[in-house]
């Protein structure tokens, strides 16, 4: 786009302003839009924040009348030795990275078998992104019950025959029971991504590839692949945003347990904070939560814009 | 309307030329395909049309050991949930679901379309900056949030969860509406100021037709998330404010008491958005993957 054909109509009443101050009215003019958006997410998101750095700098547990006082970086030191937090940070790593990537794996084998024409396929997505839409409260109480039950659990029947009957998912293996759980939620969202990148692809590019004698194998992994590569990105990337901050599936599931063992972060400052009413924990535990995400989202984001922005850029 | 989207696969075309290899491999292996296909996804699905199933029976078979098939379907279950106070916690969904999709309209539209324009200076820090507050736990500013609203008398009240809502969606809404910005042809834009067209004229009977589909997938994405949404919820509202998922957590003190209730409410609850989803799914892929579908 031309700079000429955005300047949004410029009053040629005006009697003749300097070229600066027009061009700070143009500036102007294009950044106004944005501030509205801005502001409100400053005000809403990152002026909490700022309380919340204060708040852990200071003592302060609501069933305690003595505190309150400044403590300096005394939650700190105690969070970052707490082996329950430490245990929950792995968790909140291990049931992210494994979530997004078994549902990713899960999503690519669902579009790839969706991205061709057979009797029923509008049916097929249908059903197939539906796990997605239903509210992810009841997903986990479905699977707690009606899935997971050692007894009456469909889970249980289905994996009789192969002595797997009588075990109680929940109990003896929370972990693998949330991921589940998760992954059968989000597999659709990464399905649905992916889809839209197989029906971006051109079809001379494959043709190319059957002419030149490739198999399907090598078609999938020289051709396909690395046409997926922005989409799957993107699908981590925000994958990765939502499950990260998964709370309603581990409080309805577990509630955390047996223990805290299976905790993520976001359920156990919760416990910290409502629970446990220590207000001067729970934030300095927010602030290194933050911190860490900060770190690793940079990361994602840098490949992000590298592969996803800068081609969409160039189209326009 | 959503051509660009939803062409399905032009490569799919039946009769193309080339690609002759595909065709007759067609009708033996082409069926095994086809079955498995569908053998794959109803496994997959099993878990919610058992929800669905499990909500016709009465509580005594919906608990059986082996699991059944085979029963008297039932209403039974159905009418308790809304028999019990179901009703209110629908309403405050829908005000906070449909509120906060709007206000997160009005607020992204303008911001996206500042984004879409090249000169605006540090472009990618402002978008980096607002999809950064997705990253920002939510756990971490609860306590602040709770603070301010217990402060104001704002807590259990449904409009404190719709400007969160808002806020939680913003980002994804900004970055969304950008890459549908980006998409509408130049000409057009600059044939409507020649004319002499004002901004927001240009913004809303040029711009804005050709990027409806691009709307909807936006308001679509906003809603799955807000009617869905639990932290805020459960921890800033009481017995007035209360939404739906908030409802849904009754049922977890009485575990493996009621099944089928849990069924029906929880089926009853997910309807709307599951609804809305399956009309609306090829604007969904078109969100989802935020523009970048040709």
């Amino acid at each position: 786009m031309s700079a000429t054909a955005t300047a949004p109509a410029q009053r040629p009443a005006a009697p003749a302003p300097t070229p600066r101050a027009r061009r700070r009215a143009r500036g102007w003019s294009l950044r106004a839009p944005l501030l509205p958006a801005l502001i409100f997410t400053i005000l809403v998101t990152q002026l909490p924040f700022l309380f919340t750095i204060f708040y852990s700098l200071r003592s302060w547990n609501l069933l305690r009348p003595d505190s309150g006082a400044f403590a300096g970086l005394d939650n700190y030191a105690y969070v970052l030795t707490d082996a329950q937090f430490l245990g929950a940070a792995l968790n909140t790593v291990v049931i992210t990275a494994s979530c997004v990537l078994i549902s990713m794996a899960v999503g690519i084998g669902l579009a790839m078998l969706l991205d061709r024409r057979f009797a029923g396929r509008g049916v097929v997505r249908t059903l197939l992104i539906t796990p997605f839409l239903i509210i992810p409260v009841a997903t986990a109480l479905l699977w707690k019950t009606t899935m997971f039950d050692p007894v009456f659990g469909l889970v249980g029947f289905v994996l009789t025959p192969l002595g797997l009957g009588e075990v109680n998912w929940v109990a003896q293996y929370p972990v693998v029971s949330v991921v589940t759980a998760l992954v059968w939620q989000w597999s659709p969202f990464m399905m649905l991504l992916v889809l839209a990148g197989l029906q971006s692809q051109s079809r001379d590019v494959v043709e190319a590839g059957q002419v030149d004698g490739a198999n399907r194998w090598q078609m999938f992994t020289n051709v396909t692949l690395p046409h997926l590569r922005r989409y799957i990105e993107l699908g981590v990337l925000l994958g990765s945003i939502y499950v990260v901050n998964t709370f309603d599936t581990i409080y309805m599931m577990t509630q955390g347990g047996p223990g805290t063992a299976s905790s993520n972060l976001p359920f156990y400052i919760y416990q910290r904070t409502f629970l446990g009413f220590d207000i001067g924990q729970s934030a300095a535990m927010g602030v290194i939560v933050v911190i860490g995400t900060i770190v690793v989202a940079t990361l994602a984001l840098r490949l992000i814009f590298r592969t996803f922005m800068s081609d969409q850029e160039a189209k326009s | 309307m959503t051509a660009t989207a939803t062409a399905p696969a032009p490569r799919t075309r039946p009769a193309a030329a080339p690609a002759p290899r595909r065709r007759s491999r067609g009708t033996v292996g082409g069926t095994a395909l086809t079955v498995l296909t569908w053998a794959i996804a109803l496994v997959f699905v099993s878990p919610a049309l058992w929800m669905v199933l499990t909500a016709f029976k009465t509580e005594g078979i919906a608990q059986t050991d082996p699991p059944t098939l085979l029963f008297q379907p039932t209403l039974e279950q159905f009418r308790d949930v809304v028999g019990a106070d179901f009703t209110p916690y629908v309403g405050n969904s829908l005000i906070a679901t449909l509120a906060s999709t709007a206000l997160v309209l009005v607020l992204a539209t303008p911001a996206a379309y500042a984004l879409s324009i090249r000169p605006v200076k540090r472009t990618k820090d402002v978008l980096f900056f607002f999809i950064s507050t997705k990253m920002l736990p939510l756990v971490a500013v609860v306590v602040p949030i709770y603070v301010a609203a217990a402060e104001v008398g704002m807590l259990d009240n449904i409009w404190t969860l719709v400007v969160l809502y808002t806020a939680m969606n913003l980002p994804i809404a900004v970055w969304m509406l950008r890459s549908f910005f980006l998409e509408v042809p130049a000409g057009v834009v600059e044939a409507a100021q020649m004319e002499g067209a004002s901004l927001p004229r240009v913004l809303w009977s040029v711009m804005l037709p050709i990027m409806a589909p691009g709307v909807a997938a936006t308001a679509l994405i906003c809603m799955i998330f807000s009617w869905n949404e639990f932290f805020f919820a459960v921890n800033l509202t009481a017995s007035q404010a209360a939404t739906v998922p908030v409802y849904l957590v009754g049922f977890i003190t009485s575990e493996g008491l009621y099944w089928a209730q849990l069924a029906a409410a929880a089926t009853m609850a997910s309807l709307p958005i599951v609804v809305i989803g399956w009309m609306a799914q090829r604007q969904l892929v078109r969100g989802l993957s935020m523009g970048a579908v040709k």
